[in-house]
């Protein structure tokens, strides 16, 4: 994604140490917000298993693709990383494909929520094990 | 287990518990590479968009000649077991992307700070951080081959440590050195909810 225009001097995020210029949400018309909240970067998503895509012609090939990967539970970082898009635009997308009942969010415990301790006794062990 | 886990819809398809741990320190202390050591998959990359037009606002059309840029963050995963995965976040490197630790840090379970004792200064900003949200964190000190080896009580006093926030010598390259670090994480939490972990 390289359609940049050179950044003008007084950019404030822009130096050698920002990322790629980049313009990633063309691809959601220009939202930046999903039509949800959440989405954290480890809530699980899951497609619905009856899905027809031939009922969805608007869909866009990436939301096509959030819907294949998402088959089994996947997270939402993991999806941003497979289809090599911003997180900011798999929330929008993933939002979409909410709204339209095409997949379900499961979002994490939270802040504040700790796990019990036979979760972290789990944790320990299976570390030890690698 | 709680009641994180359940059957989808009756279709047999568990969803896992997944527990956030971020990987802290100064440039070039050795996040990507501990992350990298330890993901059981390639370690991956995610990106956020940070776009001036973007902050408070819903939509950003109309203002298409501004500029946006991604800050990549990397990210690892361990399989635990079916219900359990550890995620591995390498927080982005520079100040000015603190707003994006916010987001990372959401409920984490912890967090790992990577010293290097060569620019001990660097992990300052990291360990204030933690300290100032209350998120539990070990303190890892990467031995980079050409440093000089200081006793980890040196380092504890030069970082003005709390007493009961672990230290732990290690190599970021090395799994089981790594893997050890993040066992003195998790007992570390543990601990802190006043219930031990016992030795496995």
């Amino acid at each position: 994604m390289t359609w940049a225009e050179p950044p003008g001097p007084q950019h404030e995020w822009l130096d050698n140490d920002a990322g790629p210029v980049a313009r990633p949400y063309i691809l959601t018309g220009g939202r930046v917000r999903s039509a949800a909240d959440g989405f954290d970067l480890v809530a699980f998503v899951l497609a619905g298993s009856d899905l027809d895509p031939a009922a969805h012609p608007r869909l866009l090939p990436e939301h096509r693709r959030l819907v294949a990967l998402a088959r089994r539970p996947v997270s939402v970082a993991e999806l941003a990383a497979e289809l090599d898009l911003a997180v900011g635009v798999v929330r929008v997308l993933l939002g979409d494909l909410l709204a339209q009942g095409l997949v379900a969010v499961h979002e994490p415990p939270g802040a504040g929520k700790l796990p019990d301790d036979d979760i972290l006794k789990a944790v320990v062990s299976g570390l030890r094990e690698l | 287990m709680d009641s994180v886990n359940f059957d989808h819809a009756g279709s047999g398809v568990t969803i896992p518990l997944a527990l956030k741990i971020l990987i802290a320190g100064g440039f070039g202390a050795g996040k990507t590479t501990l992350v990298s050591a330890l993901s059981e998959v390639r370690p991956l990359q995610t990106e956020e968009v940070l776009t001036g037009a973007g902050i408070g606002t819903d939509d950003i059309s109309g203002v298409e000649g501004k500029s946006t840029t991604t800050v990549a963050m990397d990210f690892g995963r361990i399989t635990i077991n079916d219900d359990l995965q550890v995620y591995l976040f390498g927080t982005p490197g520079q100040d000015r992307f603190w707003f994006l630790w916010d987001e990372l840090a959401f409920g984490a379970l912890g967090a790992v700070v990577l010293a290097d004792t060569r620019r001990l200064a660097d992990c300052f900003p990291s360990i204030d951080y933690f300290e100032q949200r209350g998120i539990p964190f070990v303190v890892g000190v990467n031995c980079f081959d050409d440093a000089r080896r200081f006793n980890l009580d040196t380092v504890r006093r030069a970082l003005d440590l709390d007493p009961d926030v672990p230290m732990v010598l290690c190599d970021a390259r090395d799994r089981q050195s790594g893997k050890l670090v993040l066992i003195s994480l998790v007992e570390h939490v543990a601990r802190q909810r006043g219930e031990p972990v016992p030795a496995a």
